[in-house]
């Protein structure tokens, strides 16, 4: 199979992921389509990984998943906050940093 | 040891002083502060005597030493060396300041004994015989700026020592901003002098002046009129001498020190040591002297209507430093600098006197309430009396010789120094009687109720403490006179101070009288040995004159006095109504302070608040700072817009950017 299918998949992740982020108003959401750009992405690295036939792509992968899993950590626990105070879980509403 | 090396010793002692007393302020026991001061300057004193002592054993053609300890700076042609030189000027002046200066110490600590700043007091002072010695040890241009700058600084210091008072701060103010602008003329001066000579050091800059520049050559003559600049405001000459008679709010010691003894003193030494320059400069030479003629002039006649005792004699130093100027600007150096010696032990004798007096009062200061004080002050008195008969010049007194040999030279100068030579009699008569106007209004008539008191044994007390110029009522903690008051009659350091003076100002004429025993003349020829103008008179039919129209002139002043002021005081009342504008003009100092103030101060001030209103708030305040402020706002404002806080924009707007970034690309390939 070419190359091209698996990135053709790759870009259809992405662009799924980046316009739920853009889309979507509930923080829980927005996270999880992040995690569906990062493994767009990851599927992206894998594919020129066996393109190229050296494992440096899969290394990258594994990185970019242990980022994410951070991230998420990060990221829920500020649901988790957010939620605790009773604050509105809306991306669009928690705007007080505007300047 | 050799003799610069006596010199460094005598700048290091008083240096030593005031580090140890002002790091240790607070744990010196009891009034040790003041022996610590008074030993490091009588040290500096013992080290004079050795420089003198081994200075006379170089042959007189050899007594110009110069010694640098290190290279501060050597740059664009300008050699910083901290360098001093040694010769009988120096020597000289060393000898005067710290000799004078350890008796008023010892003074000192009696007098200021119940004051809370009392070790405060002495390191200011040790500094300042510090800053003093500097100033006359010097080698070269720009450690002679560094002591005359210090010499400022430390009288600013002296003069508000009683900080909390605000007559006294004004005063430190006033005498420091006018000895500024005589700094900036010696600077300016050194300039002038430098550019030709291409050295600061003094005896290079002495003995490449004559090749380097023509008598009455512009830039030279620049150079020393500046110089008398800075003379004039440290001496305290007209038009620059306002800030002497206030400088009276110090301590009476201080005025001793300061502003009688030593620090008054820099302007003549200073044209002494620059007497080359001056010479090829005739035209600075005789502005010099008609200030100074001037000065004692109008000085003497200020002295007459004053009341308080301490400006009497601030006024009298005003008018003795101008016999001095006016003796080294037409080239009588000898006698200047002996007059410089004789003044300083009568003048701090008188003013340790008027301290003893103003004790006895009880911070009193106003001749007004002070009456036949003889009785209750006796001590004080007969040093009044000695003081009074040295500053008068009568005979055998020392001041009898040093000022009637002044005017001898202006005399044989001729042609138009013959009216100096008339003003300085006429000031001599004046000083004669205004002397003892002020002896005469406190020691004779009734005896006031503090002198009655004292005769009685009990030492008159303040129920309030009270500012003498003002009236405002003190109280008596640091900042302020302290509690109790001293008279010489009652304190042994004074009294050993004042004897040592008194037995200076009787005797110390003696050492130069003309066609006798000339040491001075002597003593200080190496350093003049280049002057024409040096070598002593020829006419001695002028001589006898003048010390014969002296001697009559002093005593016919004191007699006027007495008649006025002890027999008929109503004479004193009955001219002072009939010669009103008279009166008024000296009273008011001949309206100089007023003169200042209408010329400089105000310009000055018109001219800042014209300033303020124009260019610092139109042009720097709104148009510089409020411009770039307002640039910044509106920038900023811009880029706030941008962050409105939702969170789906920024990606959104950063997922469109990668995008274009990326089709950039892609369409590049």
């Amino acid at each position: 199979m070419s190359i091209g299918w698996y990135l053709a998949v790759s870009a259809i992740v992405f662009a799924l992921g980046a316009a739920g982020v853009m889309v979507r108003r509930s923080p829980l959401v927005v996270l999880l389509c992040l995690e569906l750009m990062l493994n767009g992405a990851n599927l992206a690295l894998v594919a020129f990984s066996r393109m190229w036939g050296n494992g440096d792509g899969q290394i990258f992968a594994l990185v970019v998943m242990t980022v994410a899993a951070c991230e998420v950590c990060i990221g829920l626990g500020m649901v988790v906050a957010i939620y605790r105070r009773q604050l509105p879980i809306d991306v669009d509403e928690l705007r007080e940093l505007q300047g | 040891m050799t003799t610069t090396t006596f010199g460094w010793l005598v700048l290091l002692f008083p240096l030593l002083g005031t580090l140890i007393i002002a790091s240790g302020y607070r744990v010196l026991p009891g009034r040790s502060a003041g022996v610590i001061g008074t030993s490091a300057i009588g040290l500096a004193f013992l080290a004079a005597l050795g420089a003198l002592i081994s200075l006379q054993s170089h042959s007189p053609a050899h007594r110009e030493l110069a010694s640098s300890l290190w290279n501060y700076a050597n740059t664009v042609g300008v050699n910083a060396e901290v360098a001093i030189l040694v010769d009988p000027l120096s020597v000289f002046m060393i000898l005067i300041v710290s000799g004078i200066s350890s008796m008023i110490h010892l003074y000192s600590i009696s007098y200021l004994d119940a004051d809370r700043g009392f070790a405060r007091y002495f390191a200011y002072l040790n500094f300042f015989v510090f800053s003093m010695l500097l100033l006359v040890l010097a080698g070269n241009f720009l450690l002679l700026i560094v002591g005359w700058a210090f010499v400022g600084a430390a009288s600013y210091l002296l003069i508000s020592f009683w900080y909390r008072r605000t007559t006294a701060t004004r005063a430190g103010i006033k005498a420091f901003v006018i000895n500024v602008v005589g700094d900036a003329g010696l600077v300016l001066g050194t300039y002038f002098i430098f550019k030709h000579t291409h050295t600061l050091d003094f005896l290079a800059t002495f003995n490449a002046a004559p090749h380097v520049f023509h008598s009455g050559e512009a830039d030279i003559v620049a150079g020393c009129l500046l110089l008398l600049v800075g003379a004039i405001a440290k001496s305290a000459q007209i038009p620059l001498h306002t800030w002497l008679p206030d400088a009276m709010e110090g301590p009476t010691p201080v005025s001793a020190l300061i502003h009688a003894a030593t620090m008054v003193t820099a302007g003549v030494y200073l044209i002494a040591r620059m007497h080359v320059l001056y010479e090829l400069a005739p035209a600075a030479q005789d502005t010099g002297a008609v200030i100074g003629a001037v000065t004692l002039l109008l000085a003497g006649t200020i002295a007459l209507v004053q009341t308080d005792i301490k400006r009497v004699i601030a006024y009298s130093t005003m008018s003795q430093i101008g016999y001095m100027i006016m003796g080294v600007s037409v080239g009588a150096y000898a006698a200047g600098m002996f007059h410089l010696m004789t003044h300083a032990f009568f003048k701090a004798l008188l003013f340790m006197g008027a301290g003893s007096i103003i004790g006895a009062m009880a911070g009193e200061q106003s001749l007004q309430k002070m009456s036949g004080f003889r009785k209750a002050l006796p001590f004080t008195f007969a040093c009044f009396i000695i003081g009074g008969l040295a500053l008068s010049g009568i005979p055998p007194f020392s001041g009898f010789f040093s000022k009637d040999e002044i005017l001898l030279v202006t005399g044989e100068r001729g042609g138009w120094h013959w009216i100096l030579y008339v003003m300085g009699y006429m000031g001599a008569f004046l000083t004669a009687i205004y002397t003892f106007r002020m002896i005469f209004r406190a020691f004779y008539g009734d005896p006031v109720a503090e002198a009655r008191e004292l005769e009685a044994g009990y030492l008159h007390h303040a129920e309030v403490p009270t500012n003498p110029a003002t009236g405002e009522v003190e109280d008596t903690d640091v900042g302020f006179p302290g509690p109790h008051h001293t008279i010489a009659e009652r304190a042994l350091p004074m009294r050993v101070a004042m004897t040592v003076l008194a037995i200076g100002a009787i005797g110390a004429g003696l050492v130069q009288i003309p066609e006798v025993d000339d040491v001075i003349t002597t003593f200080l020829r190496p350093t003049f040995a280049g002057s024409p103008l040096y070598e002593p008179h020829t006419r001695d039919g002028l001589l006898i004159f003048g010390l014969i129209l002296g001697t009559v002139l002093g005593l016919s002043g004191i007699a006027i006095a007495y008649r006025i002021w002890v027999r008929r005081p109503s004479i004193a009342v009955t001219a002072r109504e009939r010669l009103a504008p008279v009166y008024e003009l000296f009273a008011h100092k001949w309206y100089f302070d007023e003169l200042i103030d209408a010329l400089v101060v105000r310009p000055a001030a018109a001219a800042g608040r014209f300033a303020t209103g124009t260019f610092e708030r139109v042009f720097v305040q709104d148009t510089l700072v409020g411009g770039s402020t307002g640039i910044v706002r509106a920038g900023s404002a811009a880029v706030r817009a941008v962050q409105s806080g939702f969170l789906r924009y920024y990606a959104a707007l950063l997922v469109l950017g990668v995008a274009g970034v990326s089709f950039y690309f892609l369409l590049q390939t």
